[in-house]
């Protein structure tokens, strides 16, 4: 059962009420009067420049400033405009964006009508991953109540502004949770990411000028315009400002949410939030912002999650997934996962991420039967080097930095699995 | 005529929530498959004269989304989660029991086409792991015994 964040700060703080999803329940904690400032008392551009100011970092994985994003919309141009959800949660590690849908819809409608303010865009496409059939029903939910109260269509909150809402649910693709794959989806096709330039500002849904910002980015936005850029600084790192929700799994004793402020050192989340690893194990590696991220090694844990710091390290904050794995874990056996979950999921356009991920998947996989060559190893790193920076999307190297991860921090598992002809780690998670 | 007419005209109000009519593609799949278990030929050729595409156009979207289905498919669709933060706590072990269970091995359904027994990819659900999907529906903190509990319980 989805439980509320363990650790709460403002995006989460009502969460546990059970009225809170709805609209009613929403208004009684002073939802929705930050729209109405926005639409009544600031022009779009304020808006832009207080989301500037704040230094909202987009929470879908690649931390771009949202508000500079926003500025990118064109001004000077007579076609609609639109917005996007990114609601299509599929990061493996990743789960904060279903609470957000579950119990904060309407933070999220809140901060999408800011957003459409801000930017003059007419209508936001809402894209729910298949899967989250509940989610999907709470937001659908939330915006007939939205429309039925006049937060949404013609005349918003009678101010002459008008926008509508579509929720469009996926149908089981990773893929489209790039922004221009899911473009593609939303227009009834295949998810396969599109060229850039142009850029979605220019080109984006139906061929309209669109922004797409994640679930989380959204749902930060009635706070910072409510409270103000300062108070938004006042949580976080002077370069990653504001708090986000870490998701925590694997070997550790509470796994869950925590909502806490960027650059929370990841020993603290794990050890102190989490309660650190059962039985009294070790900690061998920590995935620090969902499987696309390289892993951590148990000697670089005080890193303090923000990407500023965590790029020192070589990794990323992305979305903030934090896996956990205990002394017991194989980390072939992890590559192995890893490396078979991008090649199930490659779209196949280009060709080094759709022939690369299964190589990868496949030398990896003979490693761990005990069938791999020391040779093996450095064709592994060789491929995993040859699909950055190359395709289409950021897909392949999504697939190859988890795996030039493993190789950095814990070449000697895959040496020894070459060495002994078989698994070294008996006690390992089960394959 | 293979599609309803009742489908249809969900089909077009979706249609009319779109600025391009083709934008109510994944949506109408949706609602045709609710109806029918999966997306025959049949219903594509209708799909696709309802949007004006080819029949093709239909199916690459059926096959490209491991939501939509070609062929028909048994009553329940079962999903373990294997991706990394729930195999960490045992999921494959409680796949591996769950097939023993129904004598079947995934991906594959059972002999009376009760239950179809998978595995897929991360379902956001790693905090509370392992889970299963039932349908429309998430199973999370299961133990061997509670999962089974949920499949014995699921009609024909």
């Amino acid at each position: 059962m989805l439980e509320s964040p363990y650790v709460t700060q403002y995006l989460t703080e009502h969460f546990a009420e059970a009225d809170y999803p709805t609209l009613k329940g929403y208004e009684r904690f002073g939802g929705y009067a930050a729209a109405r400032k926005a639409l009544t008392e600031m022009t779009p551009d304020e808006v832009i420049e207080v989301v500037k100011t704040a230094g909202l970092q987009g929470r879908g994985g690649a931390g771009f400033p949202a508000g500079m994003k926003w500025s990118f919309m064109p001004k000077e141009d007579d076609r609609p405009k639109y917005l996007v959800c990114n609601a299509d949660e599929s990061e493996p590690g990743s789960f904060k964006d279903r609470i957000l849908l579950e119990r904060g819809a309407h933070q999220m409608l809140e901060g999408i009508l800011i957003a459409a303010w801000a930017t003059g865009a007419c209508a936001t496409f809402i894209y729910i991953r298949g899967e989250y059939a509940f989610p999907a029903a709470q937001v659908e939910r939330a915006v007939a109540e939205a429309y039925a109260k006049g937060y949404l269509g013609d005349n918003v909150m009678g101010t002459g502004f008008r926008h509508d809402v579509r929720v469009t649910r996926g149908a089981g693709a990773y893929i489209c949770g790039e922004e221009t794959g899911l473009l593609e989806s939303l227009e009834g096709k295949k998810g396969q990411p599109r060229k850039k330039p142009p850029f979605p500002a220019q080109y984006g849904a139906f061929g309209m000028p669109t922004t797409v910002n994640n679930v989380e980015t959204f749902s930060h936005v009635p706070h910072i315009i409510a409270k103000g850029a300062n108070w938004f600084r006042s949580f976080g790192t002077e370069k990653s400002p504001g708090t986000t929700i870490f998701g925590v799994s694997g070997h550790v004793v509470r796994p869950g949410l925590y909502e806490l402020p960027l650059g929370t050192p990841l020993s603290e989340i794990v050890f102190e939030h989490a309660g650190g690893v059962p039985g009294g194990r070790k900690v061998k590696g920590v995935i620090p912002g969902g499987m696309s991220m390289p892993i951590l090694p148990a000697g670089q844990l005080d890193v303090p999650m923000a990407n500023e710091f965590l790029r020192e390290q070589k990794t990323m904050l992305g979305t903030g997934g934090v896996m956990v794995m205990d002394e017991t874990t194989c980390m072939v056996r992890a590559a192995s996962v890893i490396s078979y979950f991008f090649r199930d999921e490659s779209c196949g356009q280009c060709t080094q991420c759709r022939e690369g991920t299964g190589w990868m998947n496949k030398i990896i996989e003979r490693i761990e039967r005990g069938a791999g060559e020391e040779a093996d190893i450095e064709v592994l790193g060789d491929v995993a080097g040859k699909m950055e920076a190359k395709t289409i999307c950021a897909f392949a190297d999504a697939a190859a930095w988890p795996i030039q991860g493993l190789l950095r921090h814990f070449r000697d598992d895959f040496v020894e699995h070459v060495r002994q002809r078989k698994c070294p780690f008996p006690g390992s998670f089960e394959l | 005529m293979v599609i309803s007419d009742e489908t249809r005209s969900k089909i077009d109000e979706a249609i009319s929530k779109y600025p391009v009519k083709r934008g109510a593609l994944l949506p109408a799949v949706h609602l045709v498959q609710a109806d029918h278990g999966h997306v025959s030929k049949e219903c594509a050729v209708e799909l696709a004269e309802i949007f004006e595409i080819l029949p093709i156009q239909v199916m690459e979207v059926v096959t490209f989304y491991n939501m939509f289905f070609d062929s028909p498919q048994a009553k329940h669709h079962v999903y373990v989660c294997t991706n990394l933060p729930c195999s960490l706590r045992g999921s494959r072990s409680l796949l591996s029991q769950l097939e023993s269970h129904l004598g079947v091995t995934a991906p594959g359904e059972t002999a009376d086409g009760r239950i179809f027994l998978g595995h897929e990819e991360c379902l956001g659900a790693c905090g509370y792991a392992p889970m299963m999907r039932v349908d429309d529906e998430y199973h999370e903190d299961l133990d061997v015994e509670k999962a089974k509990r949920i499949l014995d319980s699921l009609g024909k």
